[in-house]
């Protein structure tokens, strides 16, 4: 790979990235005319380094690249449907996330992820107050906000404000519980089957349940929306 | 797994801050929960994080807080908890109450 | 008496609105995003040591630096700490990467 990040050629660019949600969004350069980063140097360098040394393999970092980019939150979307249509899978589910995943070829990876079920009483959301820990065995990398400091700080202090940002209302009289995912144990939000999705299939359900609903930051979509 | 607490147990964060790979948060420290869940038993991660890998499986406790135990000023419903995973070695038994 | 929060531990800290955008990451970010992953597979760390390297970075540089920069700044440090390269080939090689691309431009 050669050349940093940036379009040396093309310093007219001007994407506004937060109004068209069509078009596949194109990065920014780090700083338009300035030097590249220390942090983007290193990134290169680092990545030569192990590879000069055969600690890794360049075709195993590309390889590593197009998975990278391939991760999306299906699997869990999947799981999540398939307890939604049958009892004894949602047991399952509940009782060991990774086996249930593997019951259905999926690869949750090595950390342990648990299933937190949502219920008329209790509405859960998940957060890394200390870091970045997230389920990404099994829905994909965090969107940059799970990272943030404003997520990681607030959610723990102020759920219902956080939850409310992302248009998310949970009433005053159902119990929101927080998981600081402090230790070696993932967490998954299992939420509530939505109202009027009586006959719809696991796959059609599947299309339902994003990511969002799974972290606890909102609710699965209705077969309307 | 030998361990000190069960679940229903009220228990405190012991009220230290020492330097280094602290994985009990700062705003759980002193306050007082209820063991939810034994989640099993799993190395040290403030020693592993040194390259201190041989120590012993520590029993980990999902411990469950009220929001109005951990904030002074909680805005939100008085139902409303937050659950964090504390390691053994940060526990403390308590009576029932804030301590 | 003095009671010191670790850089990282920011749980029910004061912060502002949530930027909920996102932008796709530039092919850099996504590097770290791949060595990280790489590291682990061959074991080259442990998570625990990663993140306490992260920490280590501590005031004016972890809450300065954008995610990606200091992801591959801990990365870089635990992997100097581990000996799977030295000061000199890391810096040669940063040395090396900034000379090609001052090049290229």
């Amino acid at each position: 790979m050669t050349g940093p990040d940036t379009h040396p050629h093309d310093h007219g660019h001007n994407h506004d990235h937060h109004d068209d949600h069509d078009h596949a969004r194109t990065f920014q350069p780090d700083i338009e005319d300035s030097p590249f980063s220390h942090y983007q140097v290193m990134a290169e360098a680092l990545g030569e380094v192990l590879i000069e040394k055969g600690v890794i393999t360049a075709d195993e970092l590309r390889r590593q690249l197009e998975w990278l980019d391939s991760r999306s939150p299906e699997a869990g979307a999947r799981l999540i449907a398939r307890a939604w249509t049958e009892p004894d899978f949602k047991e399952k589910l509940l009782e060991d996330v990774n086996a249930a995943a593997e019951s259905m070829g999926m690869d949750a990876g090595d950390i342990p992820i648990r299933a937190i079920e949502n219920t008329p009483d209790v509405h859960n959301v998940i957060v890394c107050t200390l870091c970045s820990c997230y389920p990404r065995g099994l829905i994909g990398l965090p969107p940059d906000w799970y990272k943030s400091r404003e997520y990681r700080s607030r959610t723990v202090r102020e759920p219902r404000k956080v939850l409310a940002e992302f248009g998310t209302v949970i009433p005053e009289d159902v119990e929101v519980r927080v998981h600081d995912s402090t230790a070696d144990l993932r967490y998954l939000v299992l939420p509530m089957r939505p109202e009027g999705t009586e006959g719809m299939d696991a796959d059609a359900l599947a299309e339902l349940v994003t990511r969002d609903c799974m972290v606890g930051v909102s609710l699965p979509k209705s077969p309307g929306d | 797994m030998n361990q000190q607490f069960k679940v229903g147990d009220t228990v405190r964060v012991r009220r230290a801050y020492p330097p280094g790979h602290v994985r009990a948060p700062y705003f759980s420290r002193g306050k007082t929960g209820i063991v939810d869940e034994i989640a099993g038993a799993y190395r040290n991660p403030e020693e592993l994080a040194y390259g201190r890998y041989d120590g012993e499986a520590l029993p980990l406790y999902r411990v469950l807080f009220r929001q109005a135990d951990l904030w002074p000023d909680y805005d939100g419903s008085a139902a409303d908890t937050t659950i964090v995973d504390v390691y053994e070695n940060w526990l403390e038994p308590a009576e029932g109450g804030q301590g | 008496m003095i009671r010191v929060r670790r850089v990282h531990d920011i749980g029910g800290l004061p912060a502002g609105p949530i930027d909920r955008s996102e932008p796709e990451h530039a092919p850099w970010e996504k590097r770290v995003d791949a060595l990280r992953a790489l590291c682990s597979r061959h074991k080259l760390m442990r998570t625990d040591e990663l993140r306490r390297c992260t920490e280590d970075l501590g005031y004016g540089v972890y809450d300065k630096l954008p995610y990606h920069a200091r992801r591959i700044a801990s990365i870089a440090n635990a992997l100097l700490e581990k000996g799977v390269f030295t000061v000199d080939d890391l810096g040669r090689k940063m040395e090396a990467v900034e000379r090609r691309w001052s090049k290229e431009r």
